[in-house]
């Protein structure tokens, strides 16, 4: 990496792209297997128990926390263009990384 | 020390490695300066008050953008070695000398000039110096158009057409200046596709700017101004 | 030609609609995924109700059209794509979204 983009907001902001990447990608795949309880039931019903595999719980962690770290980093940017003090961005950034791991170790302990 | 420094023009060039003796106060500079006077007087690049004030010594030191006459050796040196280029997202005339032009063409295009709305026959406005307005403005005229935000702007390196962190923040200066008479012009100009809009708070300009300002919150600020300023005249 | 105040407040507002929809969303992943997932499970909470009909709508429609100008803003900034294709681009994907989570929202809430 470039030794300029070695700095919080910088990461913050790589994280924040990527994850939205992962998610848009995600979003034709998830509208497409909830579309089957329409077509053909039994097929949904498959692909959910496919989902209770080990591998695929922990893609899906990833996913929850890719949700999770983009809404919460979306949040510290409209607090940042919206309101109209500075704020330690810093901090929110932190603090966005705590949240998505917090609600996405949460699920994976639910779900294991 | 082992100094490598990029040497080319346009149409492209690579590292040649200097060998440069070490001292107790050195800047970068002072570096790129022995090198012309003692190794190879074709070396090209810029500078001219040495002091941090006029803003034409910035160069990539180490992959990242600095003014070169205030950054001492010691704080960024690795290992014994040094790597100096031109400025990233312009374009080089030669060796360590980026052409400026595209940045000043955005400064200008935002405000560069200052438009009066009075003639000599007005009253003066009274504008205290503690208003939030005026303390914005006061921040960003400290701007010395060293280009080393519009170097580290990563918005910039995707969409050249970007007007960038410098323009943007001499723009959120003068809508902040009640003396300025087109501050409707400049909050339209901000808006436009190759706008305010494009930045993504990555922050690169404020962690960098040598002077200490924050075109990041500027940027925000003029995103607030325009949108407040598109909702009162009606969509 | 990337980002003007019209795309940007889409951006912004679509986003502060899709704020307290994520939240119930995780809540609601966090809730339903204990003792595994089964189609009856999710349909016997969605069939049938105009709550998560509307709430469901909505965040599609939402996020069909962050995710189109999110993507738009990287096609823009990595590929340099401009212009009419970039507009376009920008349509299509919200069209492909749009109508693959309406008849996602279809499948799950009507009986």
């Amino acid at each position: 990496m470039q030794s300029y983009r070695n700095h919080p907001l910088w990461l913050a902001f790589l994280l924040h792209r990527l994850s939205g990447l992962g998610l848009a990608l995600f979003l034709p795949a998830h509208f497409y297997v909830l579309g089957l309880a329409l077509t053909d039931p039994g097929r949904l019903d498959g692909v959910l128990h496919w989902a209770d595999s080990p591998v695929v719980k922990f893609a899906e962690f990833g996913l929850v926390f890719l949700l999770a770290v983009h809404m919460f980093g979306g949040l510290r940017l409209l607090a940042l263009e919206f309101l109209p003090w500075p704020g330690p961005q810093k901090s929110l950034a932190a603090g966005a990384l705590a949240g998505a791991f917090l609600i996405s170790g949460a699920f994976l302990l639910k779900a294991i | 020390m082992e100094v490598a420094v990029w040497r080319g023009d346009e149409t492209g060039g690579r590292y040649e490695t200097f060998d440069v003796p070490a001292q107790d106060n050195q800047t970068i500079l002072d570096v790129v300066t022995w090198i012309q006077q003692n190794s190879d007087a074709t070396l090209t690049y810029r500078f001219a008050c040495r002091v941090g004030m006029c803003g034409s010594c910035a160069m990539m030191v180490n992959g990242t953008p600095r003014w070169t006459c205030r950054t001492h050796v010691r704080k960024v040196l690795k290992g014994n070695r040094l790597q100096v280029a031109p400025l990233q997202n312009l374009p080089v005339i030669k060796d360590l000398a980026a052409d400026m032009d595209p940045f000043f063409d955005k400064w200008v295009r935002v405000g560069g000039r200052h438009e009066p709305g009075k003639t000599r026959h007005d009253q003066i406005e009274a504008i205290p110096p503690d208003t939030p307005d005026r303390e914005n403005a006061d921040a960003g005229i400290e701007c010395i158009n060293c280009s080393v935000c519009y170097a580290a702007c990563d918005t910039v390196r995707g969409n050249p057409d970007y007007l960038g962190p410098a323009a943007l923040q001499r723009a959120w200066t003068i809508v902040n200046d009640e003396k300025h008479a087109g501050r409707q012009q400049i909050l339209n100009t901000v808006a436009a596709s190759d706008g305010c809009f494009n930045c993504h708070s990555m922050g690169n300009c404020t962690v960098h700017c040598p002077n200490g300002l924050d075109p990041m919150n500027a940027i925000a600020g003029l995103k607030r101004a325009v949108t407040k300023n598109r909702f009162k005249r009606g969509g | 030609m990337m980002l003007d105040v019209r795309l940007y407040l889409a951006q912004r507002i679509s986003a502060m609609i899709m704020a307290p929809l994520v939240f119930i969303h995780l809540g609601m992943m966090v809730y339903a995924i204990q003792g595994g997932l089964s189609a009856a499970e999710i349909l016997g909470r969605t069939q049938g109700s105009v709550f998560w009909m509307l709430f469901y709508g909505l965040f599609v429609a939402a996020a069909s059209l962050h995710a189109a100008i999110g993507l738009r803003v990287i096609v823009h900034e990595t590929l340099r794509l401009r212009g009419m294709a970039l507009r376009a681009l920008t349509w299509g994907l919200f069209a492909v979204f749009f109508v693959m989570g309406a008849r996602a929202v279809m499948a799950v809430t009507m009986i």
